[in-house]
């Protein structure tokens, strides 16, 4: 099934990525190319096949229920965390205003 | 005096260790031909302090008794791994800057374990690519030539570009890698230089920045498989930090290597016979094949009857898994922000992304975004991971019958950079057959095998059940001896 720029841009905006009209325009014949390319997985037979969800059989495992468990992860680690943030005030990540 | 920077991580440690010469010495001539190589553009970023201070503490501990597995031994650390207080970017303009407040615990291990870093190494953006080509800080050199009386510049291969640049241009004894779908051994092959991704789960994934989850890998590149048994000793290992790390002992790798193949089965796809590919390829394959009975092993033909369908897979699975990991750039909590004037929340988003990726890894997550989207995410994502479960299950049938499994690495040798670059879906076909062991999560490697009419390394690629890094280096080091590869790349840089 092809794409056409509508598509494109739609995809684009699902994404977070601005594109400009003639990004849109070269992406539509890429993203066809490539789609055209995978749609041959369309022919094989995958009639009572599960997909596969994990290449080597592992079981989740939980850890201690317990603050800190992992000194790294844990808490307390808010200068660590804020500092690459580009905008960090007051402690927190800063944004752009989003309520008028 | 011999010259330092020819010498291997096992003669470097053994070196060390006997009073040969210094650790300190070692790091300062590997800093020197770092420091004299930036026609190359390996690095990113240099680091020979800490090279240094490593060096300087492996010296104070071989005078204490308190020598460490690889005391004395400076290494390349691929730009993907978080390094704490040293810029850390994937090669990306998004993590331009970024300088981590954590270690990876694969490149922790190897501090642990004595290693000193001489910088961190060039790739792919996000790992995205087969050439080097796209990352952001311009592309990686490989310092090999054709023998044609011209002058053209060749791709190292990607995604661990500066990684196989770096080492066979003797600018570093060994470096990490990771591999999504190739890439670790598609640029060792490209570079005359050895390389392994483990079994899915042997490296941790925690501090290395994540494209595709379910298929990235860390594993080592060096000169031979020896070095690269060592180095992997000391990268993989359980971490409850990465949620599919694998709870098993490392093996003794080194200790146990044996080119002796008595008893080994080794088999060899008949659907890696691709229509109208390179004969030297061919040739070098029937070699390699040669050199494993010659070692000992019985030879089977094998089929593997969904190869065919291995890259449309995982140019399903790797863009979808990436498009769901690179969503966390957003301008916010690290990396770079892109706040046109007077722009809201979501300005701010689109902005930053379209600023910060580069166009193979906008193409990436825009076709992660389509096959997961509402309506298409049966016909395209839920198929795409049954069929890999049959490309899964094709290995382990073909395991029945032999232990491991001998192919190429790359359908060709290195190519010229920009020869490729305008047409994805062949720049795509470079890993065909890299990405089938990828899906089905095995341990496979790539040692260099031959020279081609032009002069250009060729490798051959050894896959193995999971978890059997063994017999995949035993099987590495059969065709290493037997090849006898020594060719380098003369010096122009």
């Amino acid at each position: 099934m092809a794409i056409d720029q509508a598509t494109v841009r739609k995809i684009a905006s699902l994404a977070r990525i601005a594109i400009s009209d003639a990004d849109a325009a070269a992406m539509e014949g890429e993203l066809n190319g490539i789609l055209g390319w995978v749609e041959q997985l369309g022919e094989v037979d995958v009639t009572g096949v599960e997909p596969m969800t994990a290449v080597i059989p592992n079981k989740l495992r939980l850890r201690d229920d317990v603050i800190d468990a992992d000194p790294l992860t844990g808490g307390n680690r808010r200068d660590d965390i804020l500092a690459n943030a580009p905008a960090a005030q007051h402690g927190f990540f800063g944004v752009p205003k989003v309520i008028e | 005096m011999t010259e330092l920077t020819n010498l291997t991580v096992a003669q470097i440690r053994d070196g060390h260790r006997a009073g040969d010469f210094s650790a300190v010495e070692v790091a300062e001539a590997f800093n020197a031909n770092v420091a004299g190589a930036k026609a190359l553009n390996a690095f990113i970023v240099e680091t020979p302090e800490h090279a240094i201070a490593a060096a300087k503490q492996a010296d104070a501990d071989r005078a204490a008794g308190t020598l460490k597995p690889l005391s004395g031994v400076p290494i390349g650390m691929k730009d993907l791994f978080a390094t704490n207080g040293v810029q850390t970017t994937a090669a990306s303009h998004m993590l331009e800057g970024f300088v981590p407040r954590y270690e990876s615990t694969v490149s922790q291990k190897l501090w642990d374990a004595g290693c000193g870093m001489l910088g961190k190494l060039n790739l792919d953006q996000f790992a995205m690519g087969s050439s080097n080509e796209t990352s952001y800080f311009g592309n990686v050199i490989s310092p090999w030539k054709r023998k044609d009386g011209g002058n053209a510049a060749l791709a190292p291969g990607g995604s661990s570009g500066g990684s196989s640049s770096a080492i066979a241009a003797r600018l570093c004894p060994a470096a990490t890698g990771t591999d999504t779908g190739g890439s670790i051994r598609q640029p060792a092959a490209f570079t005359g230089i050895s390389g392994i991704k483990p079994t899915y789960g042997r490296c941790s994934r925690w501090g290395i920045v994540a494209f595709a989850s379910s298929l990235d890998q860390a594993g080592p590149m060096a000169r031979d498989v020896r070095d690269c048994a060592i180095m992997l000793e000391n990268m993989a290992g359980f971490d409850p930090k990465d949620a599919t790390s694998l709870d098993m002992a490392v093996p003794n790798w080194e200790a146990a290597l044996s080119s002796d193949l008595k008893g080994k089965t080794v088999g060899i796809p008949k659907e890696y016979r691709l229509e109208g590919i390179d004969p030297e390829i061919d040739a070098m394959w029937d070699a390699g094949i040669a050199m494993l009975k010659d070692a000992g092993a019985a030879v089977v033909e094998i089929s593997l009857p969904h190869t065919k369908y291995a890259l449309p897979t995982y140019y399903i699975i790797a863009p979808a898994e990436a498009s769901s990991n690179l969503a966390r750039y957003d301008g916010v909590r690290y990396g770079l922000r892109d706040l046109p004037e007077g722009a809201g929340l979501q300005d701010m988003y689109a902005a930053t992304r379209a600023d910060g990726f580069g166009p193979e890894v906008k193409r990436r997550i825009m076709i992660g975004t389509y096959v997961l989207s509402a309506g298409f995410y049966d016909a395209y994502y839920t198929q795409a991971q049954k069929v890999r479960t049959l490309i899964a299950r094709d290995f382990e049938a073909a395991f029945g019958s032999c232990d491991v499994i001998l192919a190429p690495t790359a359908p060709s040798a290195a190519f010229g950079l920009g020869e490729k670059m305008a047409d994805p879906l062949a720049m795509y076909l470079n890993d065909v057959f890299a990405v089938p062991a990828s899906l089905a999560g095995l341990p496979a490697m790539s040692v260099p095998a031959a020279l081609n009419r032009e002069g250009l390394p060729l490798g051959l690629q050894i896959i193995g059940k999971a978890f059997d890094e063994q017999g995949v280096l035993n099987a590495g080091l059969a065709i290493e001896e037997r090849a006898g590869f020594t060719a380098r790349a003369e010096k122009w840089w």
